[in-house]
């Protein structure tokens, strides 16, 4: 019979030796976490200083955390962070509110999934961005075309995960649950609900991703405001360091979705990593 | 011994099987795996049901349980007739069936709370038999961090947690190993002496039938052998290996043609 044990917290200070040890311990992991990020960005530093880069495309690190520092400061950066979080974070939210949804029925409902599953295949393969311009035809070049080609792009990963989480939920367990007399109602509930979290999360995860790709791709073809059209308008104008703090920006926020999304997903899903 | 007469439950846990028939089709072909099956089973009895693969051992504890619906026959429990699923009965299957996301307790709370017992009610409850099942001090913890025999006991407490007149157990020791498997037909004996519960138990292990059971079926897997019944007169606890216990397991042994 063997369960985790938890460690005890010490009750005394450790002696500064055993701190000492901690210490060294958590630099060696930090060192090989983080080890090889370093190296890549001290190799950027003194390529481009010392000239081993071109440095005109890949200006030194201290030139591009200015530029991002000037534009902070200045709230320019500020404003297209702003909207483009707007863009993408009112594009997931609708796909996400769609999207569980309408994936939890669909995976209950044999018939409906059947029915409507070619055409969800088909309409997945076309290519969001081969499909703006008709968004842009019905929605016109303001915000909602924006809006609704990353919302489109975003909703199959979210709906599909759904749908698959559903339908893998072990047959056993809804077995189970009616022996004890569960309706309908409270086997989705009580486990198909809860058995698909973890797939829905997959879902997210990849929908957020997706978000913040199609945001820079439309923000590139018809915005004049926004992350993604700052990294097109900086490389335009040649103002390199600009650009890379924009690309920055952008690295940053799919990072802080990504945490987001995982930490939250710890929360809900600590079952399933309990050993 | 505090228990040795058998606890008198009047009708209570009373199963009649009457004339019972399913079948199935295979691949355009019809299988009929109950044909007019007749049983009897008393109050507080405990009847074991053994028999080659596929001879029907496991679906009639599913007719029984309500899970599948027979062609034919009536089931009846004390007395009434009965159809699908209903709260005089509960089922262990082989596999713990646990759900993963919530704790022992919670898991084990989850029949009562299925059949609308309030949380409260239903955890102190589900206490009272984690701690019979032999795992106090588990309460919190999550499926993934117990072992394959601890588990199945969280899935025989749930059954009992809702207090059934009668137990189906769907060879609930058959995935376990030997040692494992030993302890527990120890506890099964136990709990049903102390629970007063009908048990009628599908299994592959014929000592595990000589142990547990006060009647074994014998079904047969060609349409021409008849199940038959087969009287166990035997002292409890068993001894496994009184000369009387080796005898009918021999005799078992001897209806499968195995020597």
């Amino acid at each position: 019979m063997t369960l985790e044990t938890l460690e005890t917290p010490a009750l005394s200070a450790p002696p500064a030796r055993v701190v000492a040890a901690r210490l060294a311990q958590a630099g060696r992991s930090g060192f090989a976490r983080y080890g090889l990020l370093a190296g890549f960005l001290i190799l950027w530093q003194v390529g481009s200083t010392q000239g081993w880069l071109n440095a005109t495309v890949f200006p030194p690190l201290d030139l591009i955390f200015a530029a991002l520092w000037d534009g902070l400061a200045s709230g320019a950066l500020i404003d297209d962070i702003a909207i483009s979080l707007q863009r993408s974070g009112l594009a997931f939210a609708a796909a996400v509110v769609l999207g569980i949804p309408l994936g939890l029925f669909m995976g209950q409902i044999r018939a409906v999934e059947h029915a409507l599953d070619p055409i969800l295949q088909f309409f997945r393969q076309t290519s969001a961005l081969a499909l703006y311009p008709v968004f842009i035809l019905l929605l016109g070049l303001g915000e909602a075309s924006k809006v609704f080609v990353i919302f489109w792009a975003t909703l199959f990963p979210v709906l599909l995960a759904t749908i698959g989480g559903v339908k893998e939920v072990d047959r056993k367990l809804i077995e189970m649950a009616r022996t004890y007399g569960a309706t309908r109602g409270t086997v989705f509930r009580r486990v198909v609900l809860p058995a698909s979290v973890p797939s829905i999360f997959v879902g997210l995860r990849l929908s957020a991703t997706t978000a913040l790709l199609l945001l820079i791709a439309a923000e590139m073809i018809g915005a004049n405001r926004g992350l993604g059209f700052q990294v097109m308008n900086a490389q335009y104008n040649f103002q390199i360091p600009l650009m890379f703090a924009a690309i920055f920006l952008l690295a940053l926020l799919g990072l802080a979705a990504n945490f987001t999304l995982v930490t939250l997903q710890r929360r809900l899903c600590r079952w399933a990593e309990a050993n | 011994m505090v228990l040795t007469e058998p606890i008198t439950r009047p009708a209570a846990g009373e199963v009649t099987i009457r004339d019972l028939f399913k079948s199935f089709t295979l691949n355009g072909r019809r299988l009929d795996v109950l044909r007019g099956i007749d049983l009897q089973v008393r109050g507080g009895e405990a009847i074991a049901i053994v028999g080659p693969s596929g001879c029907g051992k496991t679906t009639l504890l599913r007719v029984l349980a309500g899970l599948e619906d027979p062609d034919r026959g009536d089931v009846l429990i004390d007395g009434a007739p009965v159809h699908g699923i209903g709260n005089q009965r509960a089922v262990i299957f082989q596999e713990p069936r646990l759900l993963p996301w919530l704790t022992v307790t919670q898991n084990v709370a989850f029949g009562l709370e299925v059949r609308g017992t309030d949380r409260i009610k239903a955890a102190e409850k589900a206490r009272h038999y984690i701690r019979l099942v032999g795992l106090g001090g588990f309460e919190e913890a999550y499926p993934c961090q117990l072992s394959g025999g601890m588990a199945q006991r969280v899935g025989i407490a749930r059954a009992l947690t809702v207090q059934p007149e009668i137990l189906l157990l769907d060879e609930p020791l058959g995935a376990l190993d030997a040692m494992t498997k030993l302890t527990m037909q120890e506890e099964l004996s136990r709990i049903w002496r102390e629970e007063g519960v009908t048990m009628i138990l599908v299994t592959h292990d014929l000592e595990e039938a000589i142990y547990l059971a006060d009647r074994v079926l014998v079904m047969s897997k060609d349409s021409g052998t008849p199940t038959r019944l087969i009287d166990l007169d035997l002292p409890r606890p068993r001894d496994r290996s009184a000369p009387v216990f080796v005898a009918l397991r021999r005799r078992l042994m001897a209806e499968f043609g195995l020597h």
